[in-house]
């Protein structure tokens, strides 16, 4: 039973107030300082320092400044492909979005919990996730509205649609337009809170064999501890692709704002 | 049956899903590499679309995690 085990692989998602900041409150509602909150503040900081550091302008750059253009030259290249010309705008906005979700994503998978300091992923949350694919999909109903106008409601009726079928497209176009931030929320949310149950499953397998002697720690033990490691690494593979996608998808309906169908 | 037997019967069952999702993602990147090396030029063009082939495939096997999920422990 999932409830009996001696590892509980649910307990490292628990949002807890830290010291002292449990009873804030602004007009009745709890504000208190999470965990989730402070590796928030840590995620921003060390983005924060991580681009301000490739920002010296040299015209031959030193190694940091490259690894910053890189990441820059490659959101504007994504956008270039996907929206255009007219992609240039949203580069701040999706550079942000991509970098705060892989460096969350990064910090959230660092192995501090051997030094007694145990890392949260924020981004295994739907409410933090549910916010940023509001905010990318907000994005897109304001820029379509305003550069569109009513004009905008033609993206449920794509081109050339038979006239016979016009009741059926824009229900489904419609539908398909309104699961989009939850799409995107629900993928990097799954992806991240799938990869962290299934490394502590692995790890509780790797504790409760190893007390229970030489025999099991050697048969269950250390393969367990083997797949583990290749499910770390594929978990850093995930956490850049679940970026990447977060951010692609972004730029797509981005384009659908700004160019129509 | 049992409630409870029955909600980790079908929490079960709806691992299937992630299974198939494999097999999506598997034919997604099959499909890309296979073309791709028939035609090298053409393939980083294309890398926005594998991704996004990706994506699609990737969101239905977490649709049935979340299935399992709530009915372990939500339901």
């Amino acid at each position: 039973m999932a409830t009996e085990a001696k590892v509980n692989p649910m307990y490292q998602f628990t949002i807890e107030p830290l010291a002292g900041t449990n009873g804030w409150e602004i007009a009745g509602y709890n504000i208190a300082f999470t965990n989730s909150a402070l590796w928030m503040l840590i995620t921003t900081v060390v983005l924060t320092l991580f681009v301000a550091g490739g920002l010296r302008r040299q015209l031959v750059p030193g190694r940091w400044q490259m690894m910053v253009e890189t990441f820059t030259g490659f959101i504007d290249g994504m956008l270039e492909a996907n929206v255009g010309k007219a992609g240039r705008a949203y580069v701040p906005y999706v550079f942000s979005l991509f970098m705060f979700i892989l460096f969350a994503n990064l910090l959230g998978l660092l192995p501090l919990g051997l030094v007694g300091v145990h890392p949260f992923t924020f981004t295994s949350h739907f409410t933090v996730t549910g916010v940023l694919a509001v905010l990318s999909f907000s994005i897109v109903l304001i820029v379509g509205f305003r550069r569109h106008g009513l004009h905008f409601f033609s993206l449920f009726v794509p081109q050339g649609t038979p006239i016979w079928l016009i009741w059926l497209i824009p229900v489904i176009e419609l539908i398909s337009f309104m699961i989009r931030p939850f799409s995107l929320a629900l993928r990097l949310f799954v992806a991240m809170m799938a990869g962290h149950v299934l490394l502590e499953v692995l790890s509780s397998f790797v504790i409760d064999s190893g007390n229970s002697g030489l025999l099991w720690g050697g048969i269950v033990g250390l393969p367990s501890f083997l797949l583990m490691i290749g499910i770390g690494a594929l978990e850093l593979l995930v956490s850049g692709i679940q970026a990447y996608v977060f951010a692609l998808l972004t730029s797509l309906y981005i384009n659908d704002a700004e160019n129509l169908h | 049956m049992d409630v409870e037997a029955a909600k980790l019967i079908g929490a079960g069952l709806a691992a299937i899903g992630a299974g198939m999702a494999a097999i999506g993602v598997g034919n997604v990147f099959g499909s890309f590499l296979e073309s791709a090396l028939r035609n090298p030029g053409a393939a980083d063009g294309q890398q926005g679309r594998l991704f996004i082939g990706f994506a699609a495939a990737e969101l239905l096997g977490l649709l049935a995690f979340v299935v399992s999920m709530i009915l372990i422990f939500v339901a």
